[in-house]
């Protein structure tokens, strides 16, 4: 009889767990659909109110600035080998990316910064979710995003564009400062690379 | 006792219960002109094992095993589909720009030499679909060569 009774214990367990499994996927979905929705009105309110354009465009280079900001805090944390920071502060770079305005571009501009933007948010993600290997993995083309971006907005302060022959077979990235701090290996060879370029 | 069986007839119940709970289907009849195959020149054997290994879960159009029409499976795997989806749709490749291809494509080397995809649970239940030293690095070479013609 406690055979029977035990048996019927462990069912009712599974069965508690997969439901609760199930609640929590659907409230994750519900989450993601609301992401979707605000996305949604955010190009909505690009495209049609001409009067917000206007407005905008005279913040427009500090926006461009906020993603900047953002992006140099990441690449300290990984500088620092700070998985947990470099996860909160990837979430802060895919929100600022996301408010990025490129109203006050040309259309062809527009059309590029909107695909970089919409490239970049999706590696910020996931950053924000990943262990250190994957951040700098995502990192590595957020770094190229980054500098398409700054080729077209151009940047409020001098950067440096550096390199890292070893990472994954050269890879680049933005700095405020001269001295190499490399984001890809952190303390492991903290110096390794060079500027190859000057921006400003 | 009693109580046991009271617990007992509640939960088949609701186990009956759920099962009139309606899911989504992935499931489409058609082949958009986006697709990956249809764009790119995939040779048969990777055309096979993405369809295999990828598809299922990357594109509109699922193969159901039977027991994926039971409940709770329905809905994990319901959730599963829906994610991998906003990834990567196969169906969709062509709407894509260059640089997300290019970030797609480089994504798909690293989960497939990392070995994490596909997944675990889905190779659990669909051994046919799991990655040899071989296949993998057929796959690489084709995704690399395609990559560097972005």
């Amino acid at each position: 009889m406690s055979k029977l009774k035990s048996t019927l214990g462990i069912v009712a367990i599974a069965f508690i767990t997969l439901t609760v499994m199930s609640c929590k996927d659907n409230s994750k979905e519900q989450n993601s659909t609301d992401g979707d929705h605000s996305q949604m009105n955010h190009d909505n309110s690009d495209g049609h109110h001409d009067g917000e354009k206007k407005e905008m465009a005279m913040s427009g280079d500090s926006n461009a600035q906020a993603v900047l900001n953002d992006y140099f805090n990441l690449k300290n944390a990984l500088v620092g080998d700070d998985n947990g920071k470099a996860k909160e502060l990837g979430a802060t770079l895919a929100t600022s990316l996301g408010n990025f305005d490129a109203s006050q571009y040309t259309d062809a501009q527009q059309s590029e910064l909107k695909d970089i933007v919409e490239d970049a948010v999706e590696h910020a993600e996931h950053i924000s979710e990943s262990d250190i290997a994957h951040q700098r993995e995502h990192f590595k083309v957020l770094s190229k995003d980054v500098i398409d971006m700054v080729a077209i907005t151009g940047a409020e302060m001098k950067l440096y564009e550096q390199f890292c022959p070893m990472y994954d077979g050269g890879t680049a990235w933005l700095s405020t400062k001269e001295e190499v701090r490399n984001p890809y290996y952190g303390s492991q060879m903290l110096k390794c690379g060079k500027v190859q370029r000057e921006i400003n | 006792m009693k109580i046991v069986k009271i617990i007992a007839i509640i939960l088949l119940v609701a186990f009956v219960g759920i099962q009139f709970i309606p899911t989504t289907r992935n499931q489409s009849d058609t082949v958009p002109s986006t697709d990956f195959m249809l764009v790119n020149n995939v040779p048969e054997t990777i055309q096979k094992k993405l369809q295999v290994s990828c598809y299922d879960c990357h594109s509109n159009n699922t193969q159901y095993p039977w027991y994926n029409k039971i409940q709770p499976v329905a809905w994990f795997l319901e959730d599963h589909i829906k994610e991998g989806k906003a990834e990567l749709n196969f169906n969709e490749w062509d709407s894509l720009s260059s640089r997300r291809k290019a970030s797609k494509l480089r994504s798909i080397i690293k989960q497939i030499e990392n070995g994490e995809m596909p997944l675990d649970s889905y190779t659990l239940i669909h051994s046919e679909a799991t990655f040899t030293e071989a296949e993998a690095e057929e796959l690489i070479n084709f995704i690399t060569q395609l990559k560097d013609s972005l």
